[in-house]
């Protein structure tokens, strides 16, 4: 028996996503046949709205609904100093510490040689035209603790070099709750060396 | 029981060539053992910061490794750090040689094929990479010993064509033979591109002696450029495919060698000048 082609086409949407395989397609697809039609429908509007309403920010490339979004268009916050993260989730886990008072850059990815993204596919000529447009004090860099990120911070850093700009990275070190028999050579080395005062 | 559960586990000893996100905080890794040659390995729950084996299954890091026999994939259980080759971390231009040794050395294997020898090889190029002056030496070294270890060692003494040794005088070199045509044969076959006589003398110096013999060698500029032409065509004419990783290389040496980086990406989608 054919499947009656809505039916079908669900499916093989479902199964384009990451993580989702034929089977789990179809049991969500059976579920919305027979959800009520406001949840189905709210659903279908949740997507659309994804689609439609978010943009990048012009000045930072983090997801906002405005051209300029919220942290970027607040008068409070330090505009002087900014952080470089990979993706848009990093900006909510450096804003969830409370710690953090400037604005951000979104790579959008790392530097991955392998995979062939290079330094155009990510926005970092665009970091280095807000750096050099704007009065920015401080310039964070942020992105993950290993080695693509690393190699993006390098790079980053080397490129801000010439623009007297100071660039920091933020601190290796050990994770709380986290166990030093277990930790490895690189990450203990950073902490002994860069160890703080108590 | 207690043999049943051995043979559930295994050991190896590997270097961490490639990995990539999986799932929620999972990554897929892609090793070079010393004993099963290339594997891919679930590491579990790596991404997450507390992670007791993030550190350890690290790009470029030589790790001892405990494997659990799985469905799809083996899942890493247990893993130890037995040389992190720091040096290749901390200078971008040693990462860059680092990722394309890497890259070849995923290119040219198959999983589960163990090439000892090459594993070896590939440890101490990564050792090279970190402590040499000149990198382009060591991975020339590592190019040419590695195509041979794969089975693609060219021939560098005797004529392809007439079987004559190889005379001091202008000779070529044809990707597609795998080896040198002599004065004579040369120009007549197609697709043979010539080759300067101390490029030539330094790859059959290569292909013949220790790593350790040619460290005091000093090329001119115009021979390292050839002898990375060469081996280069030669390698993607074989592999049928040109590694990903030589642009980040080129991107990034070039602007070491011009001392200090521009102020934007030179060339790149601006295409501004450096103000400074």
């Amino acid at each position: 028996m054919e499947l009656a082609k809505p039916v079908a086409r669900l499916i093989e949407e479902f199964a384009r996503l990451p993580g989702i395989g034929p089977k789990t397609a179809s049991r969500l697809t059976y579920y919305l046949l027979r959800a009520p039609a406001e949840q189905v429908l709210a659903l279908s509007d949740a997507i659309r709205q994804l689609r439609e309403r978010i943009v990048y920010c012009q000045v930072c490339y983090n997801i906002s609904e405005e051209p300029v979004c919220p942290i970027c268009a607040n008068p409070q916050r330090d505009h002087s100093q900014i952080c470089v993260v990979e993706e848009p989730l990093d900006v909510m886990a450096i804003e969830r510490t409370g710690e953090y008072h400037g604005v951000y850059h979104v790579l959008h990815g790392v530097l991955a040689p392998i995979e062939g993204v290079g330094p155009e596919q990510l926005k970092i000529g665009e970091l280095v035209q807000r750096v050099r447009q704007g009065e920015v004090r401080e310039v964070l860099l942020a992105t993950n603790p290993n080695l693509e990120g690393e190699a993006t911070a390098m790079y980053i850093a080397r490129l801000l070099a010439p623009l007297g700009v100071r660039v920091t990275r933020l601190a290796h070190g050990l994770p709380v709750g986290g166990d030093l028999e277990y930790a490895d050579e690189v990450t203990l080395r950073q902490a002994i060396l860069r160890r703080a005062e108590m | 029981m207690e043999s049943e559960r051995r043979q559930r586990l295994y050991r190896a000893e590997a270097v961490i060539i490639k990995r990539r996100d999986f799932g929620e905080a999972d990554r897929l890794v892609t090793c070079f053992t010393r004993e099963h040659g290339k594997l891919t390995l679930l590491a579990k729950g790596v991404r997450k910061i507390t992670s007791r084996k993030a550190g350890h299954v690290e790009l470029f890091t030589h790790a001892r490794l405990l494997v659990a026999k799985g469905r799809t994939w083996d899942i890493i259980t247990q893993a130890e750090c037995i040389q992190p080759f720091l040096p290749l971390r901390e200078d971008l231009q040693r990462t860059g040689y680092a990722y394309y040794a890497a890259e070849l050395l995923d290119l040219l294997t198959q999983e589960q094929d163990p090439n000892p020898e090459l594993f070896e090889l590939f440890l101490a190029t990564l050792e090279r990479l970190g402590r040499a002056e000149e990198p382009r030496l060591p991975m020339r070294y590592f190019e040419l010993h590695a195509m041979g270890l794969a089975g693609f060692q060219p021939e560098l003494f005797v004529c392809l064509n007439c079987q004559e040794p190889i005379r001091p005088a202008q000779n070529y070199f044809h990707v597609g033979r795998g080896g040198v045509l002599c004065e004579a044969c040369g120009p007549a076959a197609n697709g043979a591109r010539p080759i300067s006589l101390p490029a030539l003398k330094v790859l059959r110096y290569m292909q013949t002696h220790p790593y350790a013999e040619l460290e005091a060698l000093r090329l001119r500029p115009a021979v390292h450029a050839e002898l990375e032409e060469v081996l280069f065509q030669y390698l993607t004419y074989t592999l049928e495919r040109s590694p990903k990783s030589v642009q980040f290389l080129h991107l990034v040496r070039e602007r070491v060698n011009h001392g200090m980086m521009p102020a934007g990406p030179a060339g790149g989608p601006n295409g501004e000048s450096s103000p400074v």
